[in-house]
């Protein structure tokens, strides 16, 4: 068939990330560092985490863009972060760099017998597959010696590129990787979100029947973005352990996974940049609240979150995506 | 004249109801076929079994010599069979151009993350297929918020981004105002024009149009077809005026 469609050779193919975007990460980066470095220990740690469990959001959300969510990720998180502590402890892998993205590899090898089987569902059951799916790991983590039982496992100190990170010095490298780390797979999930795939994932979401018609396949689709979700979740869970120090079976319990669904929703599945603000929000939300009201800080996250619906119900990345404020 | 289109002997039931019964059609490049019958003759039926939604009891369907019989939708899609449909299968929460962009995108999904989806190769591509059915005004609008005679030119457009061997319009005017129809199918054919190789039928209930535009035409009647030649021939033959257009009292 001779559809004839002038496209313009002399045009070139525009990189992924403008320029823009590219100078507000770095700026980012830099701001981040200068305010980390005469930031208290406190803030730096608490970014530090909340940079680390917006990575598993973001899988979330690019789960949310093709209309499922998944209230596992705790698996995932909990992969990353077994996976980076025993290749810590039984390998002798010491780097923080090596031992976040194998925290990745390893959520993704754990994704990957699942992958074709959540595929295929949508809505509430693949919610609940995968809150199934997490229960399962936690009661494997809790009852299994060899991964450390109900008390989990430790992490000593960690290097980076052969320093060995210790001392107040050592948690600003630390918290400088993690939000390197964050902001790096943040462009890398911007990259995904504006490839053809990621905008046959908002199609998707929308019109599957249509998507197949036009010749792609929607499980393929699914999987792939489940097992992209896992990956992101095992970075975030093995940066959070090496700042933690610390993992144990309640990773994978399904509170935690709520959490990061809360999140990606009080985020908006639009807007990178919001996922990062919004785990942030909850991290001082909890800590202000779990200090001041210990018992009832839950009540203080929920009300939180009802008004985030009823006054952004598309999220905050409404509050500066225009796409999203119509 | 090699056929682009051949199907032999092909039928399908449902329990008791013989949806197509030794349905044999050869379409050749370029013809403008239009798939008369009431409702429930068969014709949509013979269109989802070419698209692979149905699969044929029995018989045979090939496509440019290659047999898709038992292939999967998504398979013959991707061998070059476009649809539209009745009920236009829109992604209502996107731009029109955002419509377009995940058509192409899905033809080029082989290199899924290798380049943007907006990149100005694919949006060239995008609006020149909404200039050649006129939708380019609506370019920034949400799919949603469009009327029903736009939406149809959208998704025949969409259909259109596959650089179709065989192009099926189910129904292009259907629940379109009788004074807005025929300036759309105007609008439909001017743009397929410039594909002029490509073989299109067209579902249609509305005969004017089907003098108009098809140059051969095909009528279903129970499942079996009552008449296949050129549209003055086919729509004066007694089956079709008896069980098509309703000119003569059914037996």
């Amino acid at each position: 068939m001779n559809t004839t469609i002038n496209a313009n050779a002399s045009r070139q193919a525009p990189a992924f990330l403008s320029p823009r975007v590219l100078a507000y990460a770095v700026g980012t980066f830099a701001l981040l560092a200068v305010a980390g470095f005469h930031a208290p220990t406190w803030l730096t740690y608490l970014i530090t985490i909340a940079a680390g469990n917006a990575l598993v959001s973001i899988g979330i959300v690019g789960l949310m863009r093709g209309g499922v969510v998944s209230f596992g990720q705790g698996m995932f998180f909990a992969a990353g972060g077994y996976g980076a502590v025993l290749l810590f402890t039984r390998f002798g892998w010491t780097d923080a760099l090596v031992l976040s993205i194998a925290g990745g590899g390893v959520a993704l090898l754990l994704a990957l017998p699942f992958a074709p089987l959540l595929a295929r569902y949508r809505g509430i059951f693949f919610a609940t597959l995968t809150l199934a799916l997490s229960m399962v790991t936690y009661g494997v983590l809790m009852k299994v010696p060899e991964l450390g039982g109900s008390d989990g496992f430790s992490i000593g100190r960690p290097t980076l590129l052969g320093e060995r990170l210790d001392g107040a010095s050592g948690s600003y490298r630390l918290y400088l990787l993690t939000i390197a780390f964050a902001l790096g797979m943040g462009l890398l999930a911007r990259v995904n979100f504006d490839s053809p795939n990621g905008l046959v994932t908002l199609a998707a979401r929308d019109n599957e029947l249509r998507v197949e018609y036009l010749g792609t396949s929607v499980r393929r689709l699914m999987g792939v973005n489940f097992l992209l979700a896992a990956f992101c979740g095992g970075v975030g869970g093995a940066l959070v352990v090496i700042s933690l120090g610390h993992v144990e079976p309640g990773f994978s319990y399904w509170t935690t996974s709520g959490e990061f669904v809360f999140v990606a929703i009080l985020a908006g599945y639009r807007s990178i940049p919001a996922v990062f603000v919004a785990s942030v929000m909850l991290e001082i939300v909890r800590s202000f609240s779990s200090a001041y009201f210990p018992n009832t800080w839950q009540l203080a996250l929920g009300l939180f979150l009802l008004l985030i619906i009823r006054f952004l119900p598309r999220g905050i990345g409404s509050l500066w995506n225009r796409e999203e404020r119509k | 004249m090699k056929a682009i289109l051949e199907a032999n002997g092909v039928a399908k039931r449902f329990g008791a109801v013989v949806a197509a019964s030794d349905i044999n059609v050869k379409v050749g490049p370029g013809e403008r076929v239009g798939l008369i019958g009431s409702n429930g003759a068969g014709k949509t039926t013979f269109v989802n079994m070419i698209t692979g939604y149905l699969k044929p009891d029995e018989g045979q369907i090939k496509l440019a010599g290659t047999d898709i019989t038992r292939m999967k939708p998504r398979a013959i899609s991707a061998l070059g069979v476009a649809r539209s449909f009745q009920i236009p299968q829109l992604f209502g929460d996107l731009s029109v151009i955002d419509n377009m962009l995940v058509a192409l995108a899905c033809h080029a999904s082989r290199s899924g993350f290798l380049r943007p989806a907006r990149d100005p190769l694919a949006v060239d591509q995008a609006e020149e297929l909404l200039q050649r059915f006129r939708l380019h005004h609506h370019r920034s609008r949400r799919v949603g918020e469009l009327p029903g005679g736009v939406r149809k030119l959208l998704d025949i457009a969409m259909a259109l981004t596959a650089r179709p061997k065989l192009l099926l319009l189910d129904e292009p005017t259907s629940a379109v105002a009788a004074d807005e129809k025929f300036q759309m199918m105007e609008t439909i054919m001017s743009a397929l024009k410039e594909d002029p190789d490509t073989p299109v039928l067209f579902v249609e209930h509305d005969m004017e149009i089907i003098e108009r535009h098809a140059t051969r035409v095909i009528a279903f009647y129970s499942g079996r077809i009552i008449a296949d030649d050129a549209p003055q021939a086919a729509l004066a033959q007694d089956d079709v005026r008896r069980y098509v257009t309703g000119e003569l009292a059914t037996e």
